[in-house]
C-alpha cells in the first residue's frame, strides 16, 4: 500500500517537570506545508524533538513516512531533515569541512551538487569558519545541508525568527521548490508565520501542551472575521459567535465565527495571528 | 499543446477567496478564448510556487474548474483546458441575465424607477467596475 500520510502521532505525551504535551494526536498527509504555531513555551520545540527521536516520549507512538521511528534503520533516518534555530557544528568548521563531514555523514544519500549550488545561491563565503558567520548565514547553511541529502520530510523548527524579510522570502522559495515533489512534506513550527502563512497548506495550533486544531488554512481563515463595533453592538452578538474580543475606550475589536452572525455585518479578513492572538486571549478573559 | 500563458493576478485585499480568485481568472480566460481547448494547464504545484499560494488553493480552484466542466484532468498528465460549447455557455449566461432582470423589473416596480434611471444605474455601475479594473 502506498504511504500517505508523512507523520502520524497518535496519543503522543511527555512530561517535562510541569510542563505536559499532550496527548497529541496529528496526521499530517504528504505532500504539503504545515505551519505548527503556538506561543513560547507551547510545546512546539518539544514535539520536534520528539519527533526527531532526541527525547522518548513517555506514551504514544510516532510515525514518520508511514513507519515507526523506533524502528528506524540508519538508512531511514537519511530520510528526514530539519532545521533549527542555530546550527549545531563546531564553529572552528569552514564550508569545505562542513561538506566533507556532512559527504561522510550521509554517505550515497549525499548530494554534493544541490549542496553547491544552494551555497552559490545564499552567496556564503567560503574562507570563513562558522564562527564568523551571521544568524541569517547559518540559517541559509543549515537549510543547505537539510536540502542536500533527499530528505522526504523537512522539519523546521523556529529557523526563521529573527531574520530579515530578505532571507525569509528566500526560504519560502526554496520550500516551495522543495514541495514541487509531491512525495515532500514540511513542516513549520513558529511562533510567528508572516510570510510562511501565504504558502502554508495546514495549521496545527497548539495551545498549553495540547493541539488545539489541526485544519487547512483556507477554511480556517474563511471562517473568521474581524470588525469594530460599538459595545451596544456587541451585546447584539450571538455569545457562541465571539472567540475573542478586545475592548478599549471607543469600542471593542472583535473576532467572530462567520457562520453565527447575520450575513450583512461586515467582516475583514483575518490573518493566522490574528487567531492565534484572538483565540489565547479569549481563552484569558 | 501549448503551454498556458495566462495572467493571474492576486489581490490580498479582495474579498474573494484566493481559490476563487485563479478559478475566476482561468474560467474568464477559457470564455474569451484566451486558453483553447486541449491546452495544459500549469501543475497545481507549479500554479501554487509561482503564485505563492498554497497547494490546497490551486487544487480547490483547479477541482472547481473540472466541477464547472472548465477543465478535465488526466491522471499523471496534468489538466487541459475542456472543450467549450460556447453557444451553450452563451444560452446559459442569458438565463442568468434574464433571471436577474425579472428580479430587477420587479424591485424597479416597487420603488417607482424607471426604465430610463435604470439604465442610468447600469452606465454608472459599469463605468465604476472599469476604474476598479
Amino acid at each position: 500500500m502506498k504511504m500517505q500520510n508523512a507523520i502520524e502521532l497518535q496519543g503522543l505525551k511527555k512530561r517535562l517537570g510541569n510542563f505536559v504535551l499532550g496527548p497529541i494526536d496529528l496526521i499530517v498527509p504528504k505532500g504539503c506545508i504545515v505551519g505548527y504555531i503556538g506561543e513560547n513555551g507551547a510545546g512546539k520545540s518539544t514535539t520536534i524533538k520528539l519527533l526527531l527521536n532526541l527525547m522518548l516520549p513517555d506514551q504514544g507512538e510516532i510515525k514518520l513516512l508511514g513507519k515507526d521511528i523506533q524502528e528506524f534503520t540508519p538508512q531511514m533516518k537519511k530520510d528526514i531533515a530539519y532545521v533549527f534555530d542555530d546550527l549545531y557544528l563546531p564553529e572552528d568548521m569552514t564550508l569545505k569541512n562542513v561538506q566533507n563531514f556532512h559527504r561522510k555523514l550521509y554517505g550515497q544519500a549525499w548530494q554534493d551538487k544541490t549542496f553547491s549550488e544552494l551555497i552559490t545561491r545564499f552567496n556564503l563565503p567560503d574562507n570563513k569558519t562558522i564562527k564568523h558567520f551571521s544568524r541569517g548565514m547559518r540559517m541559509q547553511l543549515g537549510l543547505a545541508l537539510a536540502l542536500s541529502h533527499g530528505a522526504k520530510l523537512l522539519l523546521l523548527d523556529e529557523a526563521t525568527s529573527g531574520l530579515d524579510p530578505v532571507i525569509r522570502d528566500d526560504v519560502l522559495d526554496l520550500l516551495l521548490e522543495y514541495i514541487q515533489n509531491e512525495d515532500h512534506t514540511v513542516l513549520v513550527s513558529s511562533h510567528i508565520l508572516s510570510d510562511l502563512e501565504k504558502v502554508a497548506d495546514y495549521i496545527a495550533f497548539i495551545h498549553k501542551g495540547q493541539l488545539l486544531f489541526m485544519e487547512a488554512k483556507d477554511e480556517l481563515v474563511e471562517q473568521y472575521g474581524i470588525t469594530s463595533l460599538s459595545k451596544e453592538q456587541l451585546a447584539e452578538i450571538d455569545d457562541k459567535a465571539i472567540i475573542g474580543k478586545r475592548p478599549h475606550q471607543f469600542g471593542v475589536e472583535v473576532m467572530l465565527k462567520r457562520s453565527l452572525v447575520p450575513d450583512d455585518l461586515e467582516l475583514e479578513k483575518v490573518s493566522i495571528e490574528d487567531i492565534m492572538v484572538y483565540m489565547i486571549k479569549g481563552e484569558r478573559k | 499543446m501549448r503551454r498556458c500563458l495566462v495572467n493571474i493576478k492576486i489581490k490580498n485585499s479582495s474579498n474573494d477567496p484566493i481559490y476563487l480568485q485563479i478559478k475566476n481568472q482561468i474560467r474568464d480566460a477559457i470564455l474569451n478564448g484566451e486558453l483553447e481547448a486541449d491546452e495544459l494547464l500549469p501543475s497545481i504545484r507549479l500554479l501554487a510556487k509561482e503564485l505563492r499560494v498554497s497547494v490546497i488553493t490551486t487544487k480547490r480552484a483547479y477541482d472547481e474548474l473540472e466541477k464547472d466542466g472548465f477543465i478535465h484532468s488526466v491522471h499523471g498528465k496534468g489538466s487541459f483546458v475542456a472543450p467549450q460549447n460556447l453557444d451553450l455557455i452563451k444560452e446559459r449566461f442569458l438565463k442568468k441575465i434574464e433571471a436577474n432582470m425579472t428580479e430587477i423589473l420587479r424591485y424597479a416596480k416597487l420603488a417607482d424607477v424607471s426604465h430610463d434611471e435604470l439604465i442610468e444605474m447600469i452606465k454608472t455601475l459599469e463605468d465604476e467596475n472599469a476604474e476598479c479594473n
